[in-house]
């Protein structure tokens, strides 16, 4: 079993902590602990954040406060209450499977308009765009976490062979489902925004969804693909998602 | 109907107390920079903490009311008139229909939260009203409020309305209630420099011992380039002992990063869901209010409390905001 740390953030937020170095094993901790959290409510936490090496835990202080007589006299601080919350559910998911994450594919029209850096990448990395493209659609590719951005995934996986640093000055306005290649990473842009990502395609998929139950459409553990599709295929795609404009 | 914008101020949105249970999507939890002032100003018009209100920064907006509405403006010193009447803060106001409000510079402070009993008729986005202009969600429009914008109000509850019915039938163009928050609870943000308490943070340690020193005695003046996301800092530049990569993990109200360069940056409102810089320390939530009426030029000093000394003043503090809403709750009744 993995060993973990609980330490104070804020007044209300904890972080489990399982070490400093992104391993599979730690991934499958972080994956297994959060997703408790997400499918179970426990009484007085808030929200749980996943991240590399950590779960946060957001918590009200209140719900863990003893409250005896008309003072709240706390013999014991919330945080330790908790901790002892959080250590009996630890210790009961010690044996338990993590829950495998779902696969997502992700159409990419590669090139073009869509991906003005693609020959930029193959360039740098004395590679043809086809053999670019090649090798980021038999990646696979493991959602580490959210952040940055909502719906933006921190993907590990990516081929050495097509990595390319940040460009020089970063853009104003990058459309959002725009594909991108920054350093060792890829990802995908989830709204519109500023950015120095080497962009290499666009996907007509929605990767934040702001009226869907689950606003981000990768969740931490997932594993994803990209496909390559054409500039037609993209537009049907697109077109099918504003006639479903339930969630957009 | 409703409130009509007829001058929209600086930036004024519509704010609650956030959106929770979305972090793990990568969504901000934004709501109101000032939780105090915010609070106490639904607690004045007998709504829930939790309804949106208005923030205003800076410079308010000048509002003209369609209806008759209770409202109470609470946080940093405004200056504010109806009909060119001036009008004080922290304390609930009868508004008459026809009535202009008119909010201009703020005196002390930087931020005040407008509430309306019963709250503005805005749907929630993921659980909350709070504008996260970034994705253009929530609040009015996911933008700030402009020129010509009508925000629609929901129908009081009842122990609201009974207040404004008594109070009707005057010819004023406005009523301001005998009571109100107290200058000792109000006064929050006055005085140069503010100390600003922090808990140590994560990685506190791996600073020098110079920068820990300079960090916790030294003055930080907070930049222009300060807003609801963040509050960059002039000052010392910190240093850590070893420059290790970290990975990034979750980050919250109040964070204090520091980095490559040095200057520490606060994290606020509309901070991003997770950071990768090292966080020096973390501001106890009960002087976040302070820092959130703290303007741009300003100075601050930080001082280090232990953690349990953090919670225990969150805790006070709540038991405070309770006693406070209770004693309105029976002003109202009476």
């Amino acid at each position: 079993m993995l060993s973990y740390e609980l330490i104070p953030l804020s007044e209300n937020a904890l972080v489990i902590k399982f070490g400093e170095q992104i391993t599979p094993d730690i991934h499958e901790r972080v994956r297994q602990v959060s997703t408790y959290f997400i499918e179970h409510h426990v009484e007085g936490i808030i929200e749980v954040v996943p991240a590399y090496t950590t779960v946060t835990v957001y918590y009200d202080p209140v719900r863990f406060a003893k409250n005896t007589n008309r003072k709240w006299h706390i013999e014991v601080l919330p945080f330790e209450r908790i901790c002892a919350v959080l250590k009996n559910i630890l210790s009961s998911l010690e044996y338990a499977d993590a829950p495998q994450g779902k696969e997502v594919v992700i159409p990419v029209c590669y090139g073009g308009e869509f991906g003005p850096d693609l020959e930029e990448v193959a360039r740098r990395n004395q590679l043809t765009p086809e053999e670019v493209i090649d090798i980021h659609t038999n990646g696979h590719y493991l959602v580490y976490m959210i952040g940055f951005a909502p719906g933006f995934a921190y993907l590990g996986g990516m081929s050495e062979k097509i990595a390319t640093p940040r460009k020089d000055s970063p853009r104003l306005h990058i459309p959002a489902g725009s594909v991108g290649i920054a350093g060792m990473q890829t990802g995908v842009y989830p709204i519109e925004s500023p950015g120095g990502w080497q962009l290499i395609g666009r996907t007509p998929l929605q990767l934040f969804r702001p009226h869907h139950p689950q606003p981000s459409l990768l969740q931490t553990g997932d594993r994803v693909r990209f496909q390559a599709i054409t500039k037609e295929e993209y537009k049907q795609i697109q077109e099918e998602n504003n006639g479903d404009s339930r969630y957009s | 109907m409703g409130i009509r914008v007829i001058r929209s101020g600086l930036l004024t949105t519509i704010q609650d107390l956030g959106r929770f249970g979305f972090q793990k999507d990568g969504v901000i939890v934004s709501g109101a920079m000032d939780q105090f002032a915010h609070r106490i100003a639904n607690i004045l018009v007998g709504n829930e903490e939790s309804e949106g209100t208005l923030e205003m920064t800076l410079i308010g907006p000048t509002l003209v009311f369609e209806e008759d509405a209770l409202i109470a403006i609470c946080g940093g010193e405004f200056e504010a008139s109806i009909d060119g009447h001036e009008v004080p803060l922290w304390r609930p106001i009868l508004v008459k229909q026809g009535s202009v409000l008119t909010i201009g510079h703020c005196r002390a402070g930087c931020r005040a939260y407008l509430a309306v009993a019963g709250g503005f008729q805005l749907p929630k986005v993921m659980n909350s009203q709070s504008t996260y202009l970034l994705a253009r969600i929530g609040g009015f429009q996911g933008r700030a409020l402009e020129k010509g914008d009508v925000l629609l109000l929901r129908e009081p509850g009842r122990n609201q309305d009974s207040l404004l019915f008594d109070k009707r039938r005057t010819a004023l163009p406005f009523i301001v209630m005998s009571w109100g928050i107290s200058f000792e609870l109000r006064s929050y943000f006055y005085g140069a420099p503010k100390t600003i308490r922090v808990i140590r943070g994560a990685q506190f340690a791996d600073f020098t011992r110079q920068s820990q020193e300079q960090f916790l005695t030294q003055l930080y003046k907070v930049t222009p380039q300060s807003n609801r996301m963040g509050y960059r800092l002039d000052g010392p530049s910190l240093e850590r002992k070893q420059s290790t990569e970290m990975v990034s993990e979750a980050v919250t109200f109040g964070t204090v990063q520091v980095p490559a360069e040095g200057k520490p940056i606060v994290l606020m409102a509309d901070r991003q869901t997770t950071g990768g810089y090292p966080k020096i320390a973390q501001v106890i939530a009960v002087d976040l209010p302070v820092l959130a009426q703290t303007k741009p030029g300003e100075l601050i000093v930080f001082h280090d409390i232990s953690f349990e000394e953090a919670q225990r003043l969150y805790l006070q503090r709540e038991f405070e905001l309770k006693q406070c809403k209770k004693a309105i709750i029976s002003k109202m009744g009476g």
